[in-house]
């Protein structure tokens, strides 16, 4: 186990079982797709994107899905497609470093936190407790109005929310794992503290952080687009799904559709490529980690 | 005493220090991580003006004695004045917004949980069939719902292209029954108004689709992969060559024993319907507490913003008190 890397193990767990369960292969299959499609929109942006996605009036105002504008175009007759692909930029930015960031502190926190004990273990396991109990939207609101608008607000916010999910799952592992018998043995003989925390212990904990991570990153992109919804996200120049949606609400009575399916439908789209990733993956590596 | 009695005293006893650690975590949240000031007045105030609110929230006081100061008011039930217009008690306008929330709730909660363990029970009885495969995947669809989406496109589709169902509030201006419990519903029932019925039911639809789909998914797989188990047991064996119909056996004999963890479920649900209310009286402005809340954000109220989290964090610790009393009443086996 302690010298399998990640994507070797995925691979392995892959062929393993992908002639008995064809339906969670074609989930990893599909939702993998579906991510780096969104991965290659927001690199090539620039190049793909047809217009400037703030130039107002490149169109007229509203105009409806037509061969010039795809999507259509907004209340200040800006190329929806443009503002959509720009749109993926922000997105995976602010999920994937707020998900680096939340599953860094959390694991640290969670290995010293599980491997120290004591009365350091139970104030953090008691705060962790609590944040976890915290719906996590509510808790990001919280976050977000006090940090103000911003980029790095909103991935301090988002970080703060899944910090305790990894933590919990960390501290738990720690906990289990320190009482087996092979690490009773590497104590005996000599090993430190550090050599048990990366060398025996760490190994062992790894291969549930990608289910984690990409579940998490599904919750992550709904967190956001419900953040910049409500009006607590980004900045007005950064073109964001969340925000464009609650804009699309403005003419709707007028049968104006397209300023909010749009938008809407990549983040629904975004998080289903990321929850179907993870649930594939739970289902193939380890059945036992799949979504409460 | 009956152990059951001294069970229930240790968890009611138990929930103030989780109240107090939850209290104190927005405390940290909310004083400490952040500075109330600039998210009031953006950043850019005279001084002066900066200072009036620093003495208005107390703020000027040292850290210590505004937690002393910030419980010793909550436990007055004291959750300070709103920052705007008329400057109203906080808790006063909670509790008017409170019941549109209660009512969206139930009513989207049951529909969640009768969708799913209806589509749960069906899956399991096709087990890995094609019907199978498509409620697996609905289960995963639902969790990548956008609520604000998914209204939009139902607001579309039923309110805008059909006309058929109204697409924003509780009620047509007008219509609202008499206040008697605040539930639209219960109080046309009780005031024997059937037109403010018919309106207030087909107000509450598109809403308790909404958030009701969105919720289903995970009694759909709860229910499905306890059914699958049960359904391989013994007595269900038993029970169908006893000569019984199938519907007797699955609903009366499986689902009964499957439904334990579908109520912890919906225990530990309750933070999740919360946050989906939020968004889901955003989308149809259904003037509950979510709603105020998305309202106030936009003016910076702060204590109204502080407010209504605190009264979230009363509302998760209570359900969670009167899940697990319900919990032991349900399961005899369960005791601490």
């Amino acid at each position: 186990m302690a010298n399998l890397t990640i994507p070797r193990m995925i691979m392995s767990g892959l062929s393993r079982l992908s002639l008995r369960r064809g339906a969670e292969r074609l989930f990893v299959v599909a939702g993998l797709a579906i991510i780096l499609a969104f991965v290659f929109m927001a690199i090539l942006a620039p190049v793909i994107a047809p217009y400037d996605p703030n130039k107002t009036g490149v169109g007229r105002l509203y105009e409806s899905p037509n061969p010039r504008f795809p999507m259509g175009t907004d209340r200040l007759g800006r190329d929806i497609l443009s503002r959509v692909i720009w749109g993926s930029r922000i997105v995976l930015i602010v999920t994937l470093s707020s998900m680096a960031l939340s599953s860094i502190c959390g694991v640290i926190l969670g290995l010293i936190s599980g491997y120290v004990g004591g009365k350091l273990d139970t104030v953090l396991s008691l705060f962790m407790d609590s944040l976890y109990a915290f719906p996590g939207l509510i808790l990001a609101i919280a976050l977000a109005v006090m940090l103000g608008q911003g980029i790095m607000p909103v991935i301090v916010s988002l970080t703060v929310v899944y910090v305790p999910i990894y933590f919990r799952m960390i501290r738990g592992e720690v906990l289990s794992v320190k009482e087996s018998l092979f690490v009773e043995a590497a104590r005996a003989v000599g090993a430190n503290g550090r050599t048990l925390i990366f060398k025996y212990i760490f190994p062992n904990v790894i291969p549930s952080i990608p289910i984690v991570l990409s579940l998490n990153a599904a919750d992550a992109v709904l967190t956001l687009a419900a953040l910049s919804f409500l009006g607590l996200g980004l900045p007005a120049h950064i073109p964001d799904w969340g925000f464009d949606l609650r804009m699309g609400y403005g003419a709707l009575t007028a049968k104006i559709w397209w300023p909010g399916t749009f938008p809407g439908l990549m983040i629904v789209l975004l998080t289903l490529g990321f929850s179907l990733f993870g649930e594939g993956l739970a289902e193939i590596l380890n059945p036992k980690l799949s979504r409460r | 005493m009956t152990s059951l009695r001294v069970y229930i005293i240790r968890r009611i006893l138990l929930s103030i220090p989780m109240m107090l650690i939850l209290l104190s975590v927005v405390f940290v949240v909310l004083r400490v991580a952040g500075d109330p000031v600039s998210a009031i007045l953006g950043g850019h105030a005279p001084l002066e003006e900066i200072e009036r609110i620093r003495r208005q929230l107390g703020l000027d006081k040292p850290l210590y004695i505004q937690y002393i100061d910030y419980l010793s008011s909550l436990i007055r039930l004291d959750l300070g004045r709103s920052m705007i217009w008329g400057q109203r008690p906080v808790l006063t306008e909670i509790l008017e917004h409170f019941p549109a929330t209660l009512e969206l709730s139930i009513s989207a909660f049951t529909f969640s949980v009768l969708l799913g363990v209806f589509t749960g029970v069906l899956s399991a009885r096709r087990h890995n069939r094609l019907t199978d495969r498509i409620i697996r995947l609905y289960g995963i669809i639902t969790y990548s719902i956008f609520i604000p989406w998914f209204g939009l496109i139902l607001q579309l589709i039923f309110g805008v292209y059909l006309g058929w169902l109204p697409i924003s509030g509780r009620s047509d201006p007008g219509m609202a029954p008499q206040t008697i419990t605040g539930l639209y519903v219960l109080d046309s029932i009780l005031t024997m108004n059937l037109p403010s019925l018919i309106d207030s039911i087909r107000h509450l639809i598109l809403p308790t689709i909404t958030l009701g789909i969105y919720l289903s998914g995970i009694y759909t797989r709860l229910t499905r992969t306890h059914m699958i188990e049960v359904l391989q047991s013994d007595f269900i064996r038993a029970a169908r060559a006893r000569g019984l119909s199938e519907r007797t056996v699955i609903y009366k004999h499986a689902l009964k024993n499957a439904f334990i963890p579908i109520l912890t479920m919906m225990g530990l649900q309750f933070a999740l319907l919360l946050a989906g209310a939020v968004l889901t009286e955003t989308t149809f402005s259904w003037p509950g507490m979510g709603y105020f809340l998305y309202e106030r954000i936009s003016y910076r109220d702060f204590t109204t913003i502080q407010g209504t989290i605190v009264f979230i964090a009363a509302l998760i610790v209570l359900i969670s008190l009167i899940v697990d009393i319900i919990y032991v009443y349900i399961d005899p086996r369960i005791r601490y």
